[in-house]
């Protein structure tokens, strides 16, 4: 069963980075990066998205396309990657997002079959 | 002529239903399409067995009805038709199964709503209009969320099987606090009249099998032990007219004193295996009001003593509000008034907290604050059966 995990930054997260010094953030990537080590044969893909101001919205549904800076929802909590995973079933993925050691809300939803 | 009541069907439902969606889900892998043919079954006994009898085996005939009629559904599907063409009577689900099926209702992926839903109708066989009585909500209201669950389980894939070992304590917790949260419903709900479900009932009747399947689990055998020693005093919670009787003036008399006895003698040998949990402390707690013989016997000390550790574990302001009403009895009601206040902003929207004020303003007298209280508790709840005691209070103080 495939999953896309959709990793969630808050403003406070994004504030706690920014203090850190060169040194605990390349702490705090590690993490992230041994995680991904760890679950390698389960995951299928992904990657972390640019910053939300760097997003453009279209919306077609009121007549001419309209093209709208910023993403679709205006938010304090942003999308700010994703990971396409391969597990048994729900509680796989639960346990493996349970240790997920960066940002502090993760979606899981399942793909299509 | 055996007894085809209300009650008496209800009871031989449960009795067989959720063994028969055990058994499907295990057989078919396919835990909602098995909860439709469950429900089927139980519809058309709730429709055939009031007028023809209940028959001498309910779950054979269960059985014949959920296997026909998935045949019928499911004529274009193969791999599932074949699987239930297959199956013979009797089925028998292995407790394992039994669980599963109470862990999958219960998954904390589902909202807590859709959960108790669920657990009604898969465990105990309720129908939807059942459930919806009971919650007074539209019918609709739980058909959405029964379908949006099953939709969700098949979806999403939730897993029908056991909890690993190192979760299996979180996933514990979230059954139990379904059971818990379906006997407080029941047992504050104060409608009842023959139709409505009784889900106090309910309540035991799941912590029961609970605990028949894991005998072991100190909380589960706590939370059987604390329904049983609130139900256990019913016929004193209230008096001829159906008025709401406080504990101080039940007449004790009527409480189920071997009920009571095999209940507390439960908790205590869950007590030996020295693995204390909210629910052990608090039927602890309701031990020590039912063993008391009069109101005056009561050991506050010991209560007090026992909500000190039921904070320790799980800290909450209701929690706190309790043990300040065990503190008037032992410290007087100064000291449990300071204690009352210093919860004032957490608990002011709570009817039992203005409530529990006033009776202490009481004891202290000061009848107009007291009066006041009531009046504020009044505002707060929607409880025939409060509301007439408050109202009785401010009357008459």
């Amino acid at each position: 069963m495939k999953y896309v995990l959709l990793f969630v930054d808050t403003e406070q997260f994004t504030a706690d980075l920014q203090a850190m010094g060169p040194v605990e953030r390349e702490r705090a990537y590690a993490r992230v990066a041994e995680w991904m080590a760890t679950h390698r044969d389960k995951i299928r893909g992904g990657n972390r998205l640019q910053a939300p101001d760097t997003a453009t919205t279209v919306r077609l549904d009121r007549g001419d396309p309209v093209i709208v800076d910023g993403p679709f929802v205006e938010g304090k909590e942003v999308v700010s990657g994703y990971t396409e995973i391969e597990v048994a079933d729900l509680d796989e993925a639960l346990r493996m997002v349970a240790t997920w050691p960066g940002c502090p809300v993760v979606e899981i939803r399942p793909l299509e079959p | 002529m055996p007894d085809t009541s209300h009650a008496a069907l209800a009871r031989v439902v449960r009795d067989h239903a959720g063994r028969l969606a055990a058994a499907l889900t295990h057989l078919t892998g396919d835990f909602a399409t098995a909860e439709d043919l469950v429900q089927d079954a139980v519809l058309a006994a709730l429709q055939h067995w009031p007028v023809e009898g209940i028959p001498e085996r309910p779950d054979a005939w269960l059985f014949t009805v959920a296997k026909r009629r998935g045949l019928d559904l499911l004529r274009r599907e193969d791999t599932y038709r074949t699987k239930l063409a297959q199956l013979q009577w009797p089925v028998r689900p292995s407790p394992d199964d039994r669980l599963r099926l109470i862990f999958i209702c219960c998954h904390p992926a589902l909202p807590q709503p859709a959960r108790i839903a669920l657990t009604l109708r898969v465990v105990c066989g309720l129908t939807t209009a059942q459930i919806a009585r009971a919650f007074l909500v539209p019918e609709t209201t739980v058909a959405q969320r029964i379908t949006r669950a099953k939709r969700k389980i098949t979806g999403a894939r939730i897993p029908y099987r056991m909890p690993d070992p190192d979760e299996l304590g979180v996933r514990l917790t979230e059954v139990l606090a379904v059971i818990y949260l379906l006997f407080n419903e029941g047992y504050l709900s104060t409608a009842g009249h023959a139709e409505s479900r009784d889900l106090v009932d309910d309540a035991e009747w799941l912590a029961n099998l609970l605990h028949q399947l894991m005998p072991t689990e100190p909380e589960v055998t706590g939370l059987l032990a604390l329904i049983r020693l609130h139900r256990a005093r019913t016929a004193g919670r209230f008096d001829l007219d159906g008025g709401l009787v406080l504990l101080p003036h039940q007449d004790r008399s009527l409480w189920d004193r071997q009920a009571i006895a095999d209940a507390a003698a439960l908790l205590s040998r869950t007590a030996l295996q020295h693995k204390p949990g909210p629910y052990q402390l608090q039927a602890a707690i309701v031990a020590c009001h039912a063993e008391a013989e009069r109101w005056e016997d009561t050991d506050w000390e010991q209560i007090v003593l026992l909500y000190d550790m039921l904070l320790h574990m799980a800290p909450s302001p209701v929690t706190r509000m309790h043990r300040a009403i065990a503190v008037r009895y032992t410290a007087g009601p100064r000291h449990a008034m300071t204690e009352l206040d210093g919860l004032a902003d957490r608990l002011d929207g709570y009817h039992l907290y203005h409530a529990t004020r006033a009776e202490l303003l009481r004891a202290l007298g000061r009848p107009e604050q007291a009066q006041a209280a009531d009046r504020r508790a009044l505002e707060l709840t929607a409880n025939p059966a409060e509301r007439a005691v408050l109202q009785h209070r401010i009357t008459w103080p």
